[in-house]
């Protein structure tokens, strides 16, 4: 199988180039992209990427394959070749470090912005704050998420205005804090959030939602939060 | 927690311009949907227009037609800059550009509309 894998290495390129690997595919195996990058790394060593868990619990591999983000370690092969050629970028809109390997500080920039973390300014009980499993139920579908940016990677919104949109991402789990019913800080949250681009530059289109490896709805959270925000406006 | 200063939006808010853009949306549908069942169930010519005009209840909703689309165009046009003009001289010259033509266009609709 023919793997056209992106090559930049700062130091010695001038400009990033496209290098096309043949790569033996074992017969009746169908393999995870992962393991065909680590085919490639035996035949060239120089050949850059993250990776950690391995079974898409890390979020390490995030990955442009064929046009789509991804994880590389839980995307097979057959889902993403298309005419026996595979296709693997760098997260779209990130500054590469090398090959592979994107600087992701912006993307944790916007996720700072959010506050990811309770607060809560009453006295600690002795043991734990308690939560009715119908507010824990509001959780899911949004603590989930593991960080990979393959959705605000895949979003226009975000290329265009990674300073100050905060991407599907961040706002996930932004509403993962305002939707949990021990935290004492929504109103704080909300009027953090209620400026022409930190929410509102989401159009709408869910790209987000068609590359989330874990099967989130971003857009969904995101509608939640404007919903907030008209509540506390109108 | 911080959020993104802004000067140059309609409403300051981002919920502001979020609200207007849907209002003023719906507003422009309706009148379409109003001139478009007007032609096609009234004969159009310059006495029927000119009747149509002439009533007071029209004019204030094509003025408000025409507002909402001035609104509608600031919103819109001002998330188009700022996404593709990154830089400010530039962005802003387009920005003010697009105000003065819906000023413009506001206050000569009114003519239009009251001279008739």
């Amino acid at each position: 199988m023919l793997v056209s894998l992106y090559r930049y290495n700062p130091e010695t390129d001038n400009a990033p180039y496209m290098q096309d690997v043949e790569v033996e595919i074992p017969a009746g195996k169908d393999l995870m992209v992962l393991d065909v990058l680590n085919l490639v790394k035996e035949k060239d060593p120089t050949m850059a990427y993250r990776r950690s868990c391995r079974e898409g619990v890390c979020g390490s591999d995030g990955m442009n394959m064929n046009g789509k983000n991804g994880l590389a370690c839980i995307t097979p092969v057959s889902q993403v070749v298309r005419k026996n050629k595979l296709v693997l970028r760098p997260l779209p809109g990130l500054p590469v470090i090398r090959d592979l390997v994107v600087d992701m500080s912006l993307f944790y920039k916007q996720y700072e912005k959010v506050s990811p973390y309770l607060i809560n300014d009453k006295p600690a009980p002795a043991i734990e704050r308690l939560q009715s499993p119908e507010d824990r139920e509001k959780l899911d579908g949004l603590y989930e998420c593991i960080l990979c940016a393959c959705c605000s990677t895949a979003c226009p919104s975000f290329w265009w205005n990674p300073d100050k949109f905060i991407g599907p991402a961040g706002l996930l789990q932004a509403y993962r804090f305002l939707a949990d019913s021990r935290d004492t800080a929504q109103a704080e949250r909300l009027a953090s959030l209620d400026d022409p681009f930190s929410v509102f530059r989401c159009r709408g289109i869910m790209n987000c939602v068609s590359v989330c490896p874990k099967g989130l709805n971003p857009t969904k959270a995101i509608g939640h939060i404007r919903n907030l925000l008209l509540q506390r406006a109108t | 927690m911080g959020s993104v200063n802004s000067v140059t939006n309609l409403g300051r808010s981002g919920v502001f311009d979020w609200l207007i853009q849907r209002v003023t949306a719906y507003v422009l549908a309706l009148y379409t949907i109003f001139l478009l069942g007007f032609m096609v169930t009234t004969d159009v010519n310059y006495d029927t227009w000119s009747t149509l005009f002439s009533q007071d209840w029209f004019r204030i909703f094509s003025l408000l037609a025409l507002l909402s689309l001035g609104a509608h165009a600031w919103v819109g046009l001002w998330t188009v800059t700022t996404d593709y003009m990154k830089s400010m001289a530039p962005r802003f010259l387009v920005q003010a550009l697009c105000g003065l033509t819906m000023f413009v266009y506001a206050v000569w609709g009114i003519q239009i509309l009251w001279g008739l």
